[in-house]
């Protein structure tokens, strides 16, 4: 450690993994279903893909958490988006490379994407 | 990357009601599970509410289990990390509410605490260095060494109103502008964890909790006053925050937080840890320093003060471990952040200890200023059996007691000193109704007499004349007299003491008799003891009425003084009876009676 600013690099990339600790409620929370038919449909690839991708980016105030069924298992893998003061977002039928597009449009640009929600596919 | 981090507590307490175990138990079922790669578990420093341990947490859902045994893991990694069901019945009961799970903040122990000495204790693995770096660690050292000069971090320290948590509540800035003030060719910086007082652990959890805090606060010290060189006195009772201490100082070591040129500024700092052998006498700042060196620990004459003549006679600044964990902060987020909390005389946070008879035993920190009451009936719980609040006891031995009268009192440094107690290391162990004054009195002169070191004649014959006079009163054999001789001997032990241990240990006495002296008349007048605790003034009898001569008193008797026969009523041999109360605590029809 040669200077502060080595030490504020190193500070930085180590927070993104502590952020999972902070009780704040105020966070948008991406919840995954993960119940026996949402693994069973693929549920943890995608779990992974969005944790790495959170942490990827560096992004401070998002949880992703896990939850159990939803009730619509016959479209699992199920995602839900939380955002404080908005409706939830379903995604449904994930894969973990939706699961990257998501983070990337909706959770950092703010535009839910609308082909992969249950809106859309039900259709 | 781990999409959940489970933190089991691995604090002294938690860690002797089985943590260990747990986590072993909980890193086989999570390696069963596969989830080894997805869920990270932590062994983390003292949550605070130790009552309810072992204590674990899991995030992201922040998940609170409390009294976690080994066989409930299966079904928490089954259930919670797996399937991601949190199993309620396992929670603290305090964060379900209307079956939703609330977070802890929210709960009465945590909603009142203002965590600053204490932030990352229960966060962080203390074990880890790059955590509390991600918490900031090492940032103040970092600011100090390339932005501040010396002076700057002592007006810092000053503006802060920052004051000794040891207990004297010294102004710490004060006392670092005494050692920079000192000219000399070596300077050193020492941290007081010799923490001796009875049901004190603050500054153990601090050290098992955050190890890091210390080390960086003492280099910024060394800065601050021109030292390169530190110690840690810390007692050998306290195996885990040494352990801790020494993984702390070698990571620091390999990162370049301590030893030569840190932060390319120049400034070379180091510290070692000093192991004292559990002497109460070494607290106290001379006895610690003489200890240090390789001498007994006893005390010298002050002044010379250690700023100007302390450790191997090199000007010395001593601190205590929760003074120094507050030091990173205030650094970082400024003077005005730390003044703006407290009161107008005590700034910050302090750190207690809870204990006795209360729900919530723990560690909680609370703003200064906050009320015993608030402590005592929020954040504790109240007391257990529906019992009466009858005095708090701060300051373990130099202290004195609080009573139920003065429960509103705004805690802070000078408001204890006004009520004839003191803040001391911050124990606060609460009584109720079944507390005998003058016994609590007589343990802690017990306890005095036991740890004085005998160097000077007050101290060491006064304390044990203190105690004898105590014992007198307490097997009701006390005149009248004894109260005006337990002040006059008091007031002399308080003024001619060499050292802080006999200066305070008529503490205890004189708080009691100040506001409990009707249970000093009551033992030696009437010879009873109101709250049915000293032995010798009770006398344990049957009630001919309730008894049924059910024989149990008379066989879980060890002194055989129990006689009668089946179906009739049964008697006591006062002669032969130890007043031990087994009988009372067997009896099933409320027959025996205590007087």
């Amino acid at each position: 450690m040669k200077s502060l600013e080595e030490l504020k690099a190193l500070r930085d990339k180590m927070a993104a993994n502590m952020g999972i600790r902070e009780d704040d409620s105020d966070n948008i929370r991406i919840v995954v279903g993960m119940a026996t038919c949402g693994i069973a449909a693929g549920a943890r690839p995608v779990l992974h893909a969005l944790t790495e991708e959170v942490a990827k980016r560096g992004l401070k105030n998002v949880t992703v958490a896990q939850t159990g069924c939803i009730g619509i298992c016959q479209y699992e893998p199920v995602v839900e988006v939380f955002c404080p003061g908005k409706e939830k977002i379903t995604y449904v039928k994930m894969t973990p490379e939706k699961a990257v597009r998501i983070v990337n449009d909706h959770i950092v640009n703010g535009n839910p994407v609308n082909e992969y929600t249950i809106g859309s596919t039900v259709k | 990357m781990y999409r959940s981090h489970v933190l089991v507590c691995g604090g002294t307490g938690c860690t002797s009601s089985g943590s260990g175990r747990i986590v072993e138990a909980l890193e086989k079922e999570i390696a069963a599970a596969g989830l080894s790669e997805e869920v990270k578990v932590v062994k983390t420093g003292c949550f605070g509410l130790c009552a309810l341990g072992p204590i674990m947490i899991v995030y992201p859902e922040g998940a609170f289990y409390s009294m976690v045994k080994e066989k409930d893991i299966p079904e928490i990694v089954s259930e919670h990390l797996l399937k991601g069901r949190i199993v309620k019945r396992l929670l603290y009961s305090e964060t379900v509410k209307e079956d939703e799970v609330q977070s802890l903040s929210q709960t009465q122990f945590y909603s009142k605490q203002l965590r600053v000495a204490l932030r990352n204790c229960g966060v962080i693995d203390p074990e880890n260095i790059n955590e509390y770096i991600a918490y900031d660690g090492y940032q103040a050292l970092g600011k100090v060494l390339t932005e501040m000069t010396p002076q700057q971090v002592i007006d810092t320290i000053k503006a802060s109103g920052l004051r000794g948590r040891g207990g004297a509540g010294f102004p710490t800035g004060t006392k670092w502008s005494f050692a920079a003030a000192s000219v000399a060719d070596q300077k050193y910086v020492c941290c007081n964890a010799d923490e001796g007082d009875p049901g004190a652990f603050m500054d153990r959890s601090v050290l098992e909790g955050d190890p890091h805090v210390v080390i960086e606060a003492m280099a910024i010290a060394g800065y601050a006053i021109g030292a390169t060189q530190g110690y840690v006195y810390i007692r050998a009772e306290y195996p885990i925050a040494v352990k801790r201490l020494s993984i702390a100082i070698e990571q620091a070591r390999e990162m370049g937080m301590l030893g030569k040129n840190i932060f390319g500024s120049g400034f070379d700092f180091n510290l070692e840890i000093r192991l004292g052998a559990g002497a109460f006498v070494c607290g106290e700042e001379t006895a610690l320093m003489t200890s240090i060196e390789g001498h007994r620990g006893e005390p010298r004459p002050r002044p010379p003060f250690p700023a100007v003549k302390g450790l191997f006679g090199k000007p010395t600044v001593l601190n205590n471990v929760e003074t120094y964990a507050n030091v990173p902060r205030i650094i970082l987020k400024g003077a005005d952040w730390f003044a703006s909390m407290g009161t107008e005389k005590s700034k910050g946070t302090k750190v207690f200890a809870l204990g006795g008879k209360i729900h919530n035993t723990g560690l909680v920190e609370i703003p200064m200023g906050t009320t015993l009451r608030e402590i005592v009936e929020e954040i504790g719980g109240g007391i257990p059996n529906g019992k009466k609040f009858k005095a708090a006891q701060t300051g373990g031995p130099s202290g004195g007691c609080i009573p139920a009268s003065l429960i509103d009192t705004p805690i802070d440094y000078d408001n204890l000193i006004a009520i004839g107690s003191m803040m001391g290391s911050g124990g606060l162990i609460v009584m109720d109704e079944d507390t005998c004054m003058v016994d609590i009195a007589k343990f802690f002169l017990e306890f005095t007499v036991d740890e004085s070191c005998g160097k000077c004649t007050p101290c060491r014959v006064g304390t044990k004349r203190l105690y004898e006079i105590l014992d007198k009163i307490s097997k009701g054999k006390g005149e009248m007299e004894d109260l005006d001789r337990l002040v006059e001997l008091a007031n002399y032990i308080k003024s001619n003491s060499l050292c802080g241990l006999g200066q305070t240990a008529p503490n205890p006495v004189l708080s009691t008799l100040r506001y409990f002296k009707d249970e000093y008349i009551a033992h030696i007048k009437d010879k009873t003891c109101p709250a049915g605790v000293c032995k010798e003034l009770l006398t344990y009898s049957i009630d001919p009425e309730k008894c049924k001569g059910c024989t149990l008193c008379a066989r879980v008797c060890p002194a055989d003084a129990i006689s009668g026969t089946v179906k009739n009523p049964h008697k006591i041999d006062r002669n032969k009876c130890l007043k031990c109360g087994a009988c009372m605590e067997k009896c099933r029809f409320g027959a025996i009676v205590k007087n």
